[in-house]
């Protein structure tokens, strides 16, 4: 016998996996049981991606074995993983957006089978497992969810007996997400293995049972997460967990420092969302969160409020009761507006530059400019202090940003922003894919710039790190805000629904009711 | 056999400033391999294209002064380069700037004075600007690319000169030449060194270059038009006009080649006729690129793109080759530097057709 023999329909036997730059897979074994779901949990550059890459045929692997059935398999390419009965949903979907559902199926499929039969099979399999989709929809017009039952659909149509799910629910409202779980384990239940891919430990303790937990590329732990509780899998996951960041801060928030009146966009192409009479305030010493799920407007509104989109009518922006609609990101900036972008390469920092030369994208030009030539000895103190102050590891002012990790990028330019003593500051996602150290960080400093009196607005489409640093929260939705709610009496279900544009009515009429009775 | 690019995680910092004289080495070599399939010795063929016509005091003079163009081209360009704005009509506004400047000489006729020259200067370089100005402003109105418009822009500025002179302008005692009356002396650059036909244009283009040098490595402006050429999004984070980005980049570009026009005219031909430039705006776009976008390297490739054209008459008339080997060179040139520059960027991998392979247990068991 040239094989060992195992229950395990997957089995992984010393992976590995070296890029340029890093060793992304290092000595990695894993076994996945038939009917099970399980997690492969890390956080973001923890090398679960790699993994799946090469379980899908996509990489290969610089050594070890893979075991499908309990046989030795090279996995050469994704259709050599599909032929062998491994499909995989993607985080970002990969679609025709302008087909219809059943010819992104045929697509799919081997050339020559008739199309009556693959939607006859389709109707059927949608049927089996409960989900709802329309095969004659143009995917253009369908909702993320749906969009994502489309992909699985595909998947399924495969006849997969492992299903690889990359962070399918960082797109889904908490409904949604819901219904997922739901199908998922009716898979399961009909045989199907799945390895789910995810950092949201609270879906891997409900869901899954077993957990992979990986960390810098290795293998820490191996368990059944229906045993463990998510601040253990936490600690697994980051090694040492810092504390909690904060309470809720009891002081009492100031005058309105930023105020947006009936602001109204309309979309400038096709992908974008216009916005609807948008009305907003921030006071001095609280954090206003902006939740809702991607593509909502959230773009939009960010350039509307940082001056790279400039409004039709001054008085839509108010930065301290200073008329602002009108002016540009530098004029606002010396209004006291500071701006943390979503994308740290490109947007909030050139990544061929230096962090001299990137200080200088925001850095007041009365000190840096004389005469219209820069006054490198300025440029290159403040670069440093921002580098001592916020901690940003392993740079000097001469270091290339690119060169920078993501985490301590974001100090930086987290530095760069708070270092000008702004008044109002716009934060977008500005923890996206951070480690919980850095993302600590960052938090901190937020909960700093509030003590001190500033108006802060966090735009995110991280949920829990809303509810955690928002004194009040509101979710754009199509291009529209729902009315803001004290973080403390709102429910994640409440926000639910908001992110789901699915305001009830009745909700609508409460408050008013409230508004009345108060 | 299949050849994979593999992006490399740290380029190094020493081959980024070694490509060019690689590219210029391996240009030398295919060159020389050239030659020899043409049936020449190939180190007679190299000592008549790089050496003879350098090995005396007038072919130094004669290099410098095609050098000139060359470096005040790219310059001008580099600027724009650098805020990824696309002239690459240098020489139309080359042409426009020698029609602005030329046109003035002749209007003043020989009783112009010692402002005259000055003067011209300033006109070559308007005359240029206007040119590189109608496609910033097309455009910035009407978002009209601008590789195309400069491009077509330099056919309609080289028909334009050829009407003037085949019309208007021609000289009433030149025979029928289509070319203008001789510049008057008052028009001309001076000369600076008897032997040899070097004019005051081999000091005003370095001086361009460090002024550039300056301008590029200190000014906000520059600094500003770099971060919109690197990252749009963070130019417009950091509340940079893109509108002024372009508008600079083009008028940069057509100032400097606009004075080239003007002081080929005024030194090298002393008058307008009909092609008064062999090509200058285009190859120095090349010359950009070989001195990595940097006033230094640009005048040290604008020496070395000068060889090429002067080596090129030398092996035409010693070796009986056709002039169009210039060209030829100009194109080795920016091919190796191309590949040098993937190469540094990428790591090359060859690796075998792999074939998809499942053992089975049944397999192992037989």
């Amino acid at each position: 016998m040239a094989h060992a023999a195992t229950d395990a329909r997957l089995e992984l036997r010393g992976v590995s996996k070296a890029y340029p730059s890093v060793l992304a897979n290092d000595d990695i074994s894993l076994r996945i049981k038939p009917g099970s779901i399980h997690a492969i949990l890390g956080e973001n550059g923890a090398g679960k991606s790699t993994l799946m890459k090469i379980i899908y045929g996509v990489v290969v692997a610089d050594c070890g074995e893979i075991l499908w059935d309990g046989a030795a398999v090279e996995i050469t390419s994704p259709s050599h993983a599909r032929a062998l009965g491994i499909g995989m949903v993607f985080q970002h979907f990969s679609l025709f957006p302008a087909l219809s559902v059943l010819e992104n199926l045929v697509l799919s499929l081997p050339a020559g089978m008739p199309r009556q039969a693959i939607a006859a099979a389709a109707f059927e399999l949608a049927g089996q497992h409960g989900l709802a989709v329309e095969l004659d929809r143009v995917v253009h017009s369908l909702s993320v969810g749906e969009r994502q039952r489309v992909e699985i659909l595909r998947c399924l149509m495969q006849e997969p007996r492992l299903l690889i799910m990359d962070e399918p629910t960082s797109v889904l409202t908490p409904q949604a997400a819901e219904e997922l779980f739901v199908l998922m384990r009716r898979l399961a239940a009909a045989g199907c293995s799945i390895a789910y891919i995810s950092h949201k430990l609270h879906e891997v303790c409900e869901l899954c049972d077993a957990a992979t937990v990986l960390r810098r590329g290795r293998v820490v732990a191996t368990v059944d997460p229906r045993q463990q509780s998510q601040s253990s899998l936490a600690r697994m996951m980051i090694g040492d967990m810092e504390g909690p960041v904060r309470a809720q801060s009891s002081a009492e928030p100031g005058g309105v420092r930023l105020r947006v009146n009936g602001l109204q966009r309309a979309a400038g192409d096709e992908f974008a969302m216009p916005l609807c009479d948008i009305d907003l305030s921030v006071r001095g010493g609280e954090i206003v969160g902006v939740g809702g799920i991607a593509g909502n407007g959230q773009a939009e509104l960010l350039e509307a409020l940082s001056g790279e989109w400039i409004a039709p009518h001054a008085g839509t922006l108010e930065i301290d009761d200073v008329p602002a609609g009108r002016l540009g990101p530098t004029a606002r900036r010396r209004l006291g507006l500071a701006y943390v972008p979503e994308e740290r390469l490109g947007h909030g920092a050139v990544p061929q530059m230096t962090l001299t030369k990137n200080v200088l994208l925001t850095a007041d030009k009365r000190d840096t400019v004389g005469k219209g030539l820069i006054r490198y000895d300025v440029v290159r103190r403040f670069a440093q202090t921002c580098i001592d102050t916020f901690d940003v590891r392993t740079a000097n002012p001469g270091t290339l940003a690119q060169t920078l990790s993501g985490g301590n990028l974001q100090k930086f330019i987290v530095g760069r922003e708070f270092s000008q003593e702004p008044g109002v500051v716009i934060a977008a996602q500005p923890t996206w894919g951070l480690d919980v150290g850095a993302a600590s960080a960052i938090r901190a400093r937020l909960n700093d710039m509030r003590a001190r009196g500033a108006a802060i607005l966090l735009i995110s489409e991280d949920l829990d790190e809303l509810l955690e640093v928002c004194d009040r929260i509101t979710i754009i939705s199509a291009g529209r805000l729902s009315p803001p709610r004290a973080t403390a009496k709102t429910s994640v279900e409440e926000v639910g629904r908001w992110m789901a544009g699915r305001a009830p009515d009745e909700l609508r009429a409460k408050e008013a009711g409230a508004h009345h009775a108060g | 056999m299949l050849v994979k690019l593999e992006r490399r995680a740290h380029p190094s910092r020493v081959m980024v400033a070694g490509a060019p004289l690689a590219a210029a080495v391996l240009t030398i070599l295919g060159g020389s391999v050239l030659f020899a399939a043409l049936g020449h010795d190939p180190v007679l063929a190299f000592h008549a294209f790089f050496i003879a016509p350098v090995s005396d005091l007038y072919g130094l003079g004669e290099l410098s002064l095609k050098a000139t163009p060359l470096m005040l081209c790219a310059i001008g360009l580099a600027i724009g380069f650098r805020a990824n704005v696309w002239n690459i009509g240098a020489e139309g506004q080359l042409i426009a700037g020698a029609i602005c400047g030329g046109g003035l000489a002749l209007y003043v006729g020989p009783s112009g004075g010692a402002l005259l020259l000055p003067a011209m200067l300033v006109a070559g370089a308007l005359g240029g600007m206007a040119w590189a100005g109608l496609a910033a402003f097309l455009r910035v109105r009407f978002n009209a690319n601008e590789i195309l418009v400069t491009l077509m822009l330099t056919y309609i500025a080289g028909l334009f000169l050829s009407y003037l002179v085949y019309g208007p302008w021609r000289s009433p005692t030149g025979f029928n030449w289509p070319e203008s009356s001789d510049l008057a002396d008052a028009a001309r650059m001076p000369r600076l060194l008897a032997g040899t036909r070097l004019n005051l244009g081999i000091v005003i283009a370095p001086a361009v270059a460090l002024l550039a040098w300056i301008f590029l490595a200190r000014s906000y402006l520059a600094y500003s038009m770099e971060v919109g050429g690197l990252a749009p999004k963070a130019a417009r984070y950091a509340g940079f006009s893109q509108r002024r980005m372009i508008w600079l980049g083009l008028l940069a570009g057509g100032a400097t080649a606009g004075l080239a026009g003007v002081i080929e005219v005024s030194g090298t031909i002393g008058k307008l006729r009909e092609v008064v430039s062999p090509g200058y705006g285009f190859a120095a776009i090349i010359v950009a690129y070989i001195g990595r976008l940097h006033p230094i390297g640009i005048i040290l490739a604008s020496f070395m793109m000068a060889l090429f054209y002067i080596g090129g008459e030398q092996v035409k008339v010693t070796l009986g080759l056709p002039s169009a080997i210039t060209g030829v060179f100009q194109g080795m040139l920016l091919f190796f530097l191309l590949m040098s520059d993937l190469l540094i960027a990428y790591r090359p991998r060859w690796t075998g057709m792999r074939r998809a392979s499942v053992r089975r247990p049944s397999d192992a068991d037989a």
